[in-house]
């Protein structure tokens, strides 16, 4: 028997006036776990998060909280705290009176106000600050003191909505790290929502990938790196190669595709979902690629080809070879592996690029 | 060499505000104190001393006006706030764009017309004849005319009605700063529309809510045509007073230490509306 | 070379500027409004080349303005007679006239040399009279015919429906009604002061009855126009008006007496267009001209043949409102001794005050 889920929707759906925000949407989140709902602006994921909050009311469909619904409840009356985007710490009042406002609207007496806040505030790593001033803290300071003014209340969910965004990039990696310790301290469930698919990668336990609406895949970061379920997952969830062409041999799950420059690819597809004649697109991640500099690298696989270097973007552990193929002149982008071998690698040299036609994947162009 | 021509260019750029603060401020004022410490004793003839000062202490009608116009103009900002703040607030966090605009152009064509023809306006719809009553005979109401006119209550009407726009104004600029997710957080948080109101959304205004009532208060103390126009046989005025002192009594120097006396009590009603408020003059007004 | 120029034609500009306004004047003219029309102000521009520049005020804001400036800003202003002396002797706010600049011919006699002895000071002639009129009561004859007097205003049966001033004629009107003569007592302080002391009462009695105490023309004329105030101490012009539009309300001389007012025309003591407002009160005072200063005034001249060209309407409600007996019972205001409004304000204060 399975715990009820802390969150669960059931074909929720959002419109405004002929525009539909979120469309029939159904997920359920455990205990105690960090979901997260990663997609590009305007794909309906604030709506969604507003939705559970309790700001905006669902047009049809349910959304219970442990159970119950909360169709026609209000916001101040829900088991939900929300970290706001740009954290919304109340700057008229000093940090101990910013933490403890919920408890006082429930009417707790003010030594356990004071009791509550000192030990929430520790908790967070921040002791002894109640008597600061808002504008007095750091920013990775006021994002614990957020999430320390919701998780005084004891929520059964936490909802943050891109909280890191105004950080500059250093705190934000910190506090990715740091945001996913705290949601283990206190072992209540966060929904988080982002548009940046790292803070979801690393963070999440699961993550629901939404696009115009709908959650295109639901799965764990793995998942959705190594078996999207969609090209629109393949392209936004790490960075990868886009080829479009024709298929030209189904076999099973292993695919032929001609792109329209006349490069021969090979790749994988969910069975079934292309037949030979359709236009499909393949794609493949930069960092899937094998690259060496003679073809009779013991590595290589019997059907590398030969590139030329067209440029090599310097990025430190990210640095990219752009390479051109030899006869269709299509472009294959490919981390450069920094073990030293391609550190003398330059413009018009020439390499040779294989991959395992298992990391391609391919998905049929829709709109056939 | 730059810092000379910044420098002169500081200065002339403060000329204007310094002769304007000087010669229409400070000198008609040190006129206005000498004129009000001189007491006269024959046909041009006069002593210094503070005898016009104790002539407003000794004579009940000066001071329990005076007193009287204090209490009616703090009245008058409290209902001002009271009425405007919702004004305010709908403008500010209810609408949008063009509404937005339309809204707060409704609330200044009142003031495209002069104040005495706003006066007059009201008291169109206020006398016996007038338009209110007219209205309640004929739904049954009230059976004859009624008087609305000529009692403090049409000063205070006149009076909101002169002044709401400029608590309106800096209502709407403090609120229209207050990030909605302050009021969203709020709620998150289980408050309730009271709460909020007073933990978060009054404590943000706060500056705004004092400088609209400083502004207020001072329009209504210093007010002369309202309080004369639609009150009645016992709505005296300071303002009122001081007039009557200059114009029909010839009598400057009383005149004078009167105007000084209003000086002082609105600067003191100030400043203790800032020492309750725990606000400070550069805060509310520097905004 | 440029800016030498420049400025040589501006010296000359300004040189022959001020030769013509040596010549053609401005007459900076304080007074009431009515007294200067626009075509008595276009033909006379037309006959002298002066211009007129018009500021319309009463009395008490003539004297204050006078006051403030010690005596400049203007060329002529025209408070009434009653109120120069005291303002003269308290502000020395004006300058004597110069008879042998007046045409006194064009002058009623008697009103100029009453008019010339009440604005005597230090043995100078400071007025010369230009237009009169009265203030008693305007009623509406078909609601409170039974109005006659001041003190009618008091009584139960117009209860709330009149109105007056709380200003100086009042008391005076009161007092004259009361069977008191104020103006014997101008001069005697304890007696004024006793006979201001029972007006006082009285007023304070009456206050109940009153509806509002008036403060503009405009607003007493509405009042009585809207029905709400049937009965009211005002001027006669203003109950003429009415009567325009309503035959029920008209101006009654009261039984006490109507108190006569002149309006007079004094040089402002640092003016400085002499011959201009002596050109002015030449002017004005022609008989033709006069007919036209009263039939937008209302208010009578002091012109010999001023009511020639006087309407015919306007000369029948004078002489509904006044026949030979209430001309005789005019209580013309002698000049205010200084010092005298500090009493009535103290009086009228007291009365303002009492519930």
């Amino acid at each position: 028997m399975s715990a009820t889920p802390d969150l669960e929707c059931i074909d929720l759906t959002k419109d405004f006036n002929d525009f539909r925000a979120v469309d029939q949407v159904s997920f359920d989140v455990p205990p105690g776990s960090f979901f997260s709902i990663l997609g590009p602006s305007g794909c309906g994921k604030t709506t969604l998060l507003r939705m559970i909050a309790g700001f905006q009311f669902p047009t049809s469909g349910d959304l219970q909280i442990k159970g119950k619904s909360m169709i026609g409840v209000g916001p101040n009356k829900r088991p939900v705290s929300m970290v706001f985007q740009h954290l919304a710490l109340f700057p008229m009042m000093n940090i101990g009176e910013n933490v403890g406002f919920g408890l006082r609207q429930r009417g707790v007496n003010k030594s356990e106000i004071k009791t509550r806040v000192e030990r929430v505030l520790e908790r967070v790593g921040l002791p002894g600050i109640t008597d600061r001033k808002v504008d007095q803290l750091s920013g990775g300071q006021k994002q614990r003191v957020a999430i320390a003014r919701c998780m005084v209340l004891e929520p059964d969910v936490l909802l943050l909505d891109e909280p890191l965004g105004a950080l500059d990039l250093k705190l934000r990696e910190h506090m990715k790290v740091e945001l996913k310790s705290l949601q283990a301290e206190f072992n209540t469930t966060f929904v988080y929502i982002t548009h940046d698919q790292s803070e979801a990668l690393v963070m999440s336990d699961k993550i629901a990938v939404m696009n115009k609406g709908r959650f295109d895949q639901i799965g764990t970061a793995r998942d959705l790196y190594y078996e999207p379920h969609s090209a629109f997952v393949a392209g936004f969830v790490g960075d990868a190669n886009r080829f479009e062409g024709k298929v030209t041999a189904v076999n099973g799950d292993a695919v032929e595709v001609v792109t329209d420059k006349g490069l021969q690819l090979k790749a994988r597809t969910i069975n079934g979902t292309v037949a030979a004649g359709q236009r499909a697109q393949v794609f493949i991640r930069p960092e899937a690629i094998r690259l060496a500099q003679n073809a009779a690298d013991a590595d290589l696989g019997a059907d590398a080809r030969n590139y030329t270097v067209q440029s090599v973007l310097f990025n430190g552990a990210n640095s990219l070879a752009i390479l051109r193929d030899a006869v269709s002149g299509e472009i294959l982008n490919v981390t450069l592996p920094q073990t030293g071998t391609f550190l003398g690698l330059n413009k018009g040299d020439t390499v040779y690029a294989q991959w395992n036609p298992q990391q391609a994947r391919c998905y049929l162009v829709e709109g056939q | 060499m730059t810092s000379d021509k910044s420098k002169l260019g500081f200065y002339l750029l403060l000329a204007p505000l310094l002769l304007w603060l000087v010669v229409l401020i400070i000198l008609p004022h040190i006129g206005l104190f000498f004129v009000s410490i001189s007491e006269k004793v024959g046909v041009r003839e006069y002593e210094t001393g503070l005898g016009n000062y104790a002539v407003f202490f000794n004579e009940p009608l000066y001071w329990r006006t005076f007193a009287r116009t204090a209490i009616m103009s703090i009245s008058t900002t409290a209902l001002t706030l009271i009425l405007g703040f919702p004004i305010a607030y709908y403008i500010a966090k209810m609408t949008r764009g063009r509404t937005k605009t339309t809204l707060f152009l409704m609330c200044l064509i009142p003031f495209w017309v002069s104040e005495l023809v706003r006066t007059f306006g009201w008291m169109i719809l206020l006398r016996e004849t007038g338009i209110i009553s007219n209205a309640l005979q004929s739904i049954g109401l009230i059976s004859g005319p009624v008087e609305f006119l000529y009692n403090d209550a049409a000063i205070m009407v006149g009076l909101v009605y002169t002044s709401i726009l400029f608590m309106i104004v800096p209502l709407v600029t403090t609120l229209d700063s207050l990030d909605d997710s302050m009021i969203e957080a709020g709620y998150d948080l289980g408050g309730n529309g009271v709460s909020i109101l007073r933990e978060i959304i009054i404590p943000h205004a706060m500056p705004g809510i004092v400088s609209g009532c400083i502004v207020v208060f001072m329009l209504s103390l210093g007010n002369y045509l309202t309080p004369i126009l639609l009150g009645g046989k016992d709505s005296l005025w300071f303002t009122g007073l001081i007039y009557t002192q200059f114009i029909t009594r010839f009598n400057w120097e009383l005149g004078s230490a009167f105007g000084f006396l209003l000086l002082a009590l609105s600067s003191g009603i100030v400043f203790l509306g800032l020492k309750l408020s725990r606000q400070t003059l550069t805060e509310t007004m520097g905004r | 070379m440029g800016m030498k120029t420049g400025l040589f034609t501006t010296t000359l500009l300004v040189t022959a500027m001020s030769v013509t306004a040596a010549q053609a004047d401005t007459l900076r003219l304080l007074t009431w409004g009515g007294y200067a029309p626009d075509d008595v102000i276009e033909m006379f521009e037309a006959e002298t080349g002066h211009t007129v520049e018009v500021t319309t005020s009463n009395n008490e804001e003539m004297i204050a303005k006078l006051r403030a400036t010690n005596g400049g800003g203007f060329d002529l202003a025209q408070p009434s007679q009653d109120r120069i002396t005291s303002a003269q002797e308290e502000f020395g706010i004006y300058k004597p006239i110069d008879m042998s600049r007046v045409d006194a011919a064009q002058f009623i006699p008697s009103m100029l040399e009453a008019t010339a002895g009440n604005t005597t000071f230090e043995g100078e002639v400071y007025g010369l009279p230009h237009v009169w009129g009265t203030s008693g009561l305007v009623v509406n004859t078909a609601q409170a015919g039974d109005v006659t007097d001041y003190t009618d205003l008091c009584d139960e049966s117009v209860a709330g429906r009149v109105s007056y001033r709380l200003k100086r004629p009042t008391l005076i009107g009161f007092a004259y009604s009361m069977g008191l003569d104020p103006f014997a007592a101008y001069d005697d302080t304890e007696e004024y002061t006793a006979i201001l002391d029972q007006v006082e009462a009285a007023l304070i009695e009456c206050k109940a009855n009153v509806k509002t105490y008036w403060d503009g023309g405009d607003e007493i004329k509405n009042l009585l126009r809207s029905g709400e105030v049937v009965a009211a101490m005002a001027w006669d012009t203003g109950g003429w008006q009415l009567n325009a539009d309503d035959a029920d309300i008209t101006f009654v001389a009261p039984e006490a007496g109507a108190l006569g007012w002149i309006d007079t025309f004094v040089l402002p003591a640092r003016g400085r267009a002499d011959d201009a407002a002596y050109d002015w009160i030449n002017f004005v005072m022609r008989p033709e001209i006069a007919s036209m200063i009263t039939n937008t005034a209302g208010n009578f001249t002091a012109a010999v043949d001023g009511a020639v060209d006087v309407s015919a309407d306007l000369k029948a409600r004078y002489e509904g409102s006044f026949d030979q007996a209430a001309i005789d019972n005019i209580k013309w205001y002698p000049p205010v001794p200084a010092g005298l409004e500090a009493l009535e304000g103290a009086a009228l204060d007291r009365i303002n005050a009492a519930n």
